[in-house]
Parts: structure tokens; C-alpha cells; sequence
């Protein structure tokens, strides 16, 4: 008699799937009341097909782990000093080379039909991470202002607000924080502007109440809490750039061929590992992004 | 000397004293590590091996000026028992610093002689960071009475290296920070006071 030996137990068949989907939304609505003690607005985002398929950080390192200058250098300070930031009222005006300037409220901007971007973030340090964003693409808001053929870049502002930012205090960086992209580039769909991440909205520390998310490009570039968006024909001022031209340049994709000037790209430490992982061309997205940049010499426009 | 002393308990009391000075110190100093020790093992930092890469380094740093401050605390106090701790923290300054390079080459770079190689080479933050400790080591191995016998009045002289790897180390923070250079500043400034106490020194007393 044949005694058949039973198959192994997929965890899929264990753990119902919205279950395990749903988790982190469980713990976080936890974590939220207990941190804020209001409730906050949970956001829903569709998932999408340019998410990425390895496993997000968990909420507690994504959200005490910035760099976010405005409060403070250390990576620990901005969860400590960013609850003093109000992001309600809160407008960010759209101008410039365009036939529609105007602002956009937050209330409007959270309306657009948002989506779950899980994406890798390299950090120009040399350590990533991977964090579940909600957001919508930078794209969409840009048609709704219909750019005109003069529109070459898109210039970023973060608020400039010394009283609740203690960072902006100092001069450590020329305030306020200004990043900017080429339009083909803003306008690529792999570019979102975020308003949550792990399906609540955006924490301060990461940037509240949006920010934006290029993920092929070192972190900084994604600059935080936007208030201004300047369409123009030139190519735009960046506060890294102006800090220090020799080590970060305005393109800043991730190169593991092109070293920063003081340390090597070739690797990474994604956050809560143990081993350092190989750094991947334009972290990971060549496939959607290396066409952007085709003849260009990315060694001189690093 | 220590183990005969305590044997003759009528002629124990003063050096029984200092003792327990240097036992309150010695462990004083290993606070630090037990400090990154409890953070890293109770999961408070969320990236462990970059937080034990700063925290050895900075007290690399603290216990070579601590060190280089007790000079300058005899002469203008007149106290002479901060001298009997010199030693012990000069060694700690070795041993925090110890610890930083094994990070680096063990957590950080996993024993890739090659691109260790390449880093000594090519970024002079690590250049001058391990000039800095290749020079600390000779002054580690001679700390003891015996190298002191043996070595006479270059004892002395070798020791004056301590200068150089301060101030390499200093270098090497400067040089690895990002844009807040308020705390290499610090550091900075504490070894300008300690050096140029020295420097007074030498040119009021010719």
C-alpha cells in the first residue's frame, strides 16, 4: 500500500491572504494612536505593477531613521523635533513655464487617485531601505497646469518655517532646501509625490505632508514637504549642489561605477541586514529609467 | 609592585587609595561600551554597525584628549594623582580605537584587503584615520614599565607621537562629515586649547 507523504504547508495556506496583507495597516493604526492620540486619516492606495517586490523596512525604521536637515543632522532628531510642524493649512503653488499656474490645496492633492508604490530608497551614505509609499505621479499633477514647450525643469522648494523647523536655525544648509529634476524625468511614471506610506498618512519626519519620491536618484533628491513647484527653462539651483558641487552633482542617479569623492557606491547596507548588498545602476530601475540618459556621460554628469 | 604592597597592609593605605581611583576609572571607561553594547542588543539602533562605527570612534577621540589633558591638570592644579591615570587612559584610547578599526574592517568592509587597500589609498579621511592608529600601536606596546626601563629617554620621545595621532584623528572626523561640522569642531577645538597649552608652556620657560 502506497502511504503518500503529505505535501508541504504553503504559509499562503495558513495565513488567509488579506490577512497578511493587512497586517502592517493593523499595527500602524495601533501605533498611530497610541504616538498621536487623534485619529488619524487612513490612506488607501491601488497596488501597482512598479512596486518592487522585496520587503519594506518596518515602520519603526523607516520613521526614525531621516535625513531630514530642517530638524536637525542627526538621523535620530527629525522623529524627536518634527512634531512641531504644521502641515494643516497647507498649499503648494505650481508656476512658472505653465498655462495654468495655480495652488493646490492639501485636501485636493490627497483626492487624486492614489497609489501603493512600494520602492528602494538608496541614501547617498551608502544605506538603503525599502518603504511602501502612497502617492500619485508628480505626472498627473504637472498635466493638470498644462507645462509649455519653454517648461525644460521642474524646481522644488521645501517650507522655509525656522520656528517649527529648529534645523533652519542654523546654516548648515542654505535654506530653504531646493531640488529639481528635467522634465522628462518629472514626468517619467516611476516619479511620485507621496502623502502616506504604510497606508496612513505621511509622517512628519518623512516629510508631511507631501513630499517627493524619485527612486532611482540618491535620496536627497526626493526632497520633503513641498510648498513650491517652479517650472522653468533652466536648469535649477539644488541645495547639495550649492553645499558642496564636487561631491553631489544635479543628476545624483545611483552609480555604483561613480564613487562619491570620500567613500565608495559599489555597495549598500539595506537597513537590517547584516551583509552589504551590491548597489544596482539607477538602484535597481535601468530597465524603466537608463533611456533617459542615453549618449550622456555619467561620469561628468553624476 | 601593586600585589606586594597589599601584602603588608601597615604600608597599603595610601597606594590602597589610588587604587581604587584607577579601579573607578577603569571601569568608568568601559561605560561607553556597555552603553553601544545595550543600545545595539536591545535593538535601538536602527543601524547598528554605522552607530558602533561612530560611537568607538568618538570615544577614540574623547579618551586620547582625556589623556592629553592630564598634563595640563597637574600644572595648573598641582594635584599629581591624575598622572597615576594617564597610562590606563591613554591604553583606552588604543583600546575604543581598536575597536572602530575592527568594525571597519570586519562589519563594514568584511575583510576585503583589496578594497581596504584601495580606501588607505584613495580617501584620505581613512588614510589619515589609519595613519592614526598605526601610530597609537608602538605607543600601546610600549606603555609598560619594562619598554620604560628599556627604552630611557626615547621612551619619552616616542611617546610625544601621541600629538600626531591626535591630531590625525581629529583630521579624520573632519574629514568624514557630511556638512554639520559642529561636533569634529568640538573635538577641534578641546585638542587647539590642549596643544596650545603646551606650546604657552614651552615659551614662558624657555
Amino acid at each position: 500500500m502506497l502511504i503518500q507523504k503529505p505535501a508541504d504547508i504553503a504559509p499562503s495556506e495558513i495565513t488567509p491572504e488579506g490577512v497578511y496583507f493587512n497586517r502592517r495597516q493593523f499595527m500602524l493604526g495601533s501605533a498611530g494612536l497610541l504616538l498621536s492620540g487623534e485619529t488619524l486619516a487612513a490612506l488607501a492606495g491601488k497596488k501597482s505593477p512598479l512596486s518592487s517586490a522585496d520587503k519594506p523596512n518596518s515602520l519603526k525604521e523607516i520613521t526614525t531613521y531621516n535625513n531630514y536637515y530642517e530638524f536637525g543632522t542627526d538621523k535620530s532628531e527629525p522623529a524627536l523635533y518634527a512634531g512641531s510642524l504644521k502641515t494643516r493649512p497647507w498649499n503648494v503653488v505650481v508656476d512658472g513655464e505653465v498655462g495654468k499656474a495655480r495652488s493646490f490645496g492639501i485636501e485636493e492633492l490627497l483626492k487624486q487617485p492614489l497609489e501603493e508604490r512600494i520602492y528602494r530608497l538608496r541614501c547617498v551614505e551608502g544605506w538603503s531601505m525599502v518603504i511602501p509609499w502612497i502617492g500619485f505621479p508628480l505626472a498627473s499633477l504637472l498635466k493638470q497646469v498644462a507645462p509649455t514647450s519653454r517648461a525644460k525643469y521642474v524646481a522644488f522648494e521645501t517650507l522655509q518655517r525656522p520656528a517649527e523647523m529648529p534645523g533652519q536655525r542654523s546654516r548648515v544648509l542654505d535654506w530653504p532646501y531646493r531640488e529639481g529634476l528635467r522634465m522628462d524625468e518629472a514626468m517619467h511614471p516611476l516619479t511620485i509625490l507621496a502623502v502616506g506610506l504604510y497606508n496612513d498618512v505621511l509622517p512628519n519626519q518623512n516629510g508631511a505632508p507631501i513630499r517627493l519620491v524619485v527612486p532611482w536618484k540618491y535620496g536627497f533628491k526626493s526632497i520633503k514637504s513641498i510648498v513650491r513647484i517652479h517650472l522653468q527653462e533652466q536648469m535649477p539651483a539644488t541645495s547639495w549642489n550649492m553645499a558642496n558641487a564636487h561631491e553631489y552633482g544635479f543628476y545624483s542617479n545611483v552609480n555604483p561605477e561613480v564613487d562619491h569623492p570620500r567613500w565608495s557606491q559599489a555597495s549598500e547596507r539595506r537597513i537590517g541586514e547584516f551583509l552589504k548588498r551590491k548597489t544596482l545602476p539607477f538602484n535597481g530601475y535601468g530597465d524603466q529609467v537608463a533611456s533617459l540618459y542615453r549618449g550622456m556621460d555619467l561620469r561628468r554628469n553624476f | 609592585m601593586t600585589t606586594l604592597r597589599m601584602k603588608n597592609p601597615a604600608a597599603s593605605r595610601q597606594p590602597t587609595r589610588f587604587n581604587w581611583l584607577k579601579i573607578a576609572v577603569f571601569l568608568l571607561a568601559l561605560l561607553p561600551l556597555a552603553r553601544a553594547a545595550w543600545i545595539v542588543l536591545s535593538g535601538m539602533a536602527v543601524n547598528p554597525v554605522e552607530f558602533i562605527t561612530r560611537s568607538t570612534g568618538t570615544w577614540t577621540l574623547s579618551f586620547l584628549l582625556i589623556t592629553l589633558a592630564i598634563s595640563p591638570l597637574r600644572q595648573l592644579s598641582g594635584w599629581s594623582w591624575p598622572l597615576r591615570l594617564r597610562r590606563m587612559l591613554g591604553l583606552y584610547a588604543f583600546f575604543y580605537g581598536s575597536l572602530h578599526l575592527t568594525t571597519y574592517m570586519w562589519l563594514d568592509q568584511f575583510f576585503d584587503w583589496g578594497g581596504m587597500l584601495h580606501d588607505i589609498a584613495k580617501r584620505p579621511f581613512i588614510t589619515v584615520g589609519f595613519a592614526a592608529m598605526l601610530l597609537m600601536t608602538p605607543l600601546a606596546i610600549t606603555s609598560t614599565q619594562g619598554w620604560m626601563r628599556r627604552l630611557k629617554r626615547n621612551w619619552g620621545r616616542l611617546h610625544r607621537l601621541v600629538y600626531p595621532v591626535a591630531m590625525l584623528g581629529v583630521l579624520h572626523y573632519w574629514w568624514l562629515v557630511k556638512k554639520d561640522l559642529t561636533q569634529p569642531l568640538l573635538y577641534g577645538t578641546a585638542l587647539v586649547f590642549l596643544l596650545g597649552w603646551r606650546l604657552y608652556r614651552r615659551w614662558r620657560q624657555p
